[in-house]
């Protein structure tokens, strides 16, 4: 099996055994990052551009990391400090990068598509960091990585998906991802930020009480409120919305004894979750931006290897 | 790819002989068993090596560490394969600095898995020394490496295939020459 691709742009398309390669070579990999030394030879003479059009700590740095840590050459670009405020269009930018040699780009925009739109245009390698509503295919296998990694398999395994569903590239990647793998997902959320006739046809149930999505479930997954795209249109206030759906220990206690709590980050405490549970011997928040760092490299590693991708030679 | 069973180098018995040769050799060469470590490189080198260590045990009375070593990261043609190989873990469950490193492969070829084998060992730590134990050596060096410990020395043409079979791996030992 090998990944026979040029881009990463999503999960939707991806297949149960791509995935499971991805997430293989990542678990090889995250010895790796326990290491004192931690320099590889493996991607040397290959360059790669981090472009963010919006911020981002973990994603970027992360990324960033894994690319020195295998050998690459790596450059960041942040919009506000690139030709995009002069006017120049994204294939322009793309293909200027093209020209300076880049092997891979990793991008972050605001519009959904926007990584397809570049990756049609450039033969070099694009890796989706999160399009718009549309995916963030790295945030759902680093997700994946750590369900995998503390219950053994996804086949079987119950994740409820909690919060801004409408709006989180997370929670989509994350529906196409588990249900390939096998896992049942649930999703909750306020009827504003869940349409439950757009995602009951993607083999999830969506339930508006929260406490029905969370019964039982190996897993409970806590989304970000994304202020910075709905607004304050969508829920009356974030407290209501805290009341209503935020992650308290008493509905945790609702999750099997051993459940799993995580969320992609940044959190608002009080607002998704309580601090108490963000804390808790449950929350494998950290766990997870370990194993973004193992992702992020099997990517890259796969993205980058054979002559057949012809992406680099 | 199909090939041809050409010769039969070594059997279950010769194997072990050779086994038990290299394990002599290791002891007498390190002056003792004290500080040894012994790291197999993936994939024929894992089993091989557990057995060296079982072997030392047995003569020294004293427990081997061992580990096992991808070199997949390592490798110098990784752009340039048709098809990327599949990375597996590296397990080497101890500290390496000061230890006695002694690298297990099956056969020495062209020196390239050894040369990265050389690298990913110091990227874990700085050893005392690395020495290389392989069954077979076959010629056809393309960097300048020579193993320490050799089960046997086979000239080869570029058109042979030396395949060393084990029980672990493939039900069977034994080293045979197959033709391409």
């Amino acid at each position: 099996m090998v990944l026979k691709r040029k881009d990463l742009l999503g999960l939707k398309d991806l297949s149960k055994e791509e995935l499971e390669l991805i997430l293989d070579t990542a678990d090889s990999l995250k010895e790796f990052a326990t290491r004192k030394y931690k320099k590889l030879p493996t991607l040397k003479g290959v360059s790669m551009i981090n472009m963010f059009y919006e911020p981002s700590t973990r994603t970027r740095a992360s990324f960033e990391l894994a690319g020195k840590y295998l050998g690459a050459d790596t450059v960041n670009i942040n919009s506000s400090a690139s030709s995009v405020v002069k006017g120049e269009s994204l294939v322009d930018t793309g293909k200027t990068l093209e020209a300076l040699g880049v092997n891979i780009v990793v991008m972050r925009h605001p519009m959904a598509g926007s990584c397809k739109l570049l990756a049609d245009n450039v033969t070099s390698s694009i890796i989706n960091a999160g399009d718009g509503t549309h995916e963030h295919p790295t945030q759902a296998l680093l997700d994946m990585m750590t369900i995998r990694e503390q219950l053994t398999s996804l086949k079987g395994k119950k994740v409820a998906i909690v919060g801004d569903i409408a709006h989180s590239r997370v929670a989509k990647s994350n529906i196409w991802g588990l249900t390939k793998l096998g896992a049942e997902v649930a999703l909750s959320g306020p009827p504003t930020l869940l349409d439950h006739n757009k995602f009951t046809k993607l083999n999830v149930t969506c339930h508006h009480k929260v406490e029905d999505a969370l019964k039982d479930v190996d897993v409970v997954m806590a989304l970000r409120i994304q202020k910075e795209r709905q607004g304050t249109t969508l829920i009356p206030s974030l407290r209501e919305y805290a009341r209503l759906y935020g992650i308290t220990k008493e509905r945790l206690s609702l999750a099997k004894k051993d459940a799993l709590l995580l969320h992609p980050g940044p959190i608002n405490r009080g607002i998704e979750l309580t601090g108490e549970v963000a804390d808790s011997l449950k929350s494998r928040i950290n766990e997870q931006v370990t194993n973004g760092l193992a992702i992020r490299m099997a990517l890259l590693y796969l993205l980058s290897g054979g002559e057949q991708n012809g992406n680099i030679a | 790819m199909d090939t041809n069973e050409k010769a039969l180098i070594m059997d279950q018995d010769k194997l072990k002989r050779t086994l038990t040769r290299i394990s002599y050799e290791i002891i007498e060469q390190n002056k003792g068993i004290d500080d040894l470590v012994i790291i197999g490189i993936r994939t024929r080198g894992v089993p091989l090596a557990k057995r060296l260590a079982n072997k030392i045990e047995e003569i020294g009375g004293k427990e081997i560490p061992t580990g096992v070593l991808d070199i997949t990261l390592y490798r110098d043609d990784l752009t340039t394969l048709s098809e990327q190989p599949i990375l597996k873990k590296t397990e080497v469950p101890l500290d390496i600095k000061g230890k006695k490193v002694i690298l297990v492969d099956d056969v020495l070829f062209t020196g390239r898995t050894a040369r990265s084998a050389l690298d990913a060992v110091i990227d874990l730590g700085r050893p005392k020394h690395i020495q290389l134990a392989v069954i077979v050596d076959r010629g056809h060096r393309e960097l300048p490496i020579r193993a320490d410990y050799v089960g046997k020395n086979i000239p080869t043409s570029k058109k042979e295939l030396v395949s060393v079979k084990l029980t672990e791996l493939d039900g069977e030992d034994k080293v045979v020459i197959e033709e391409l």
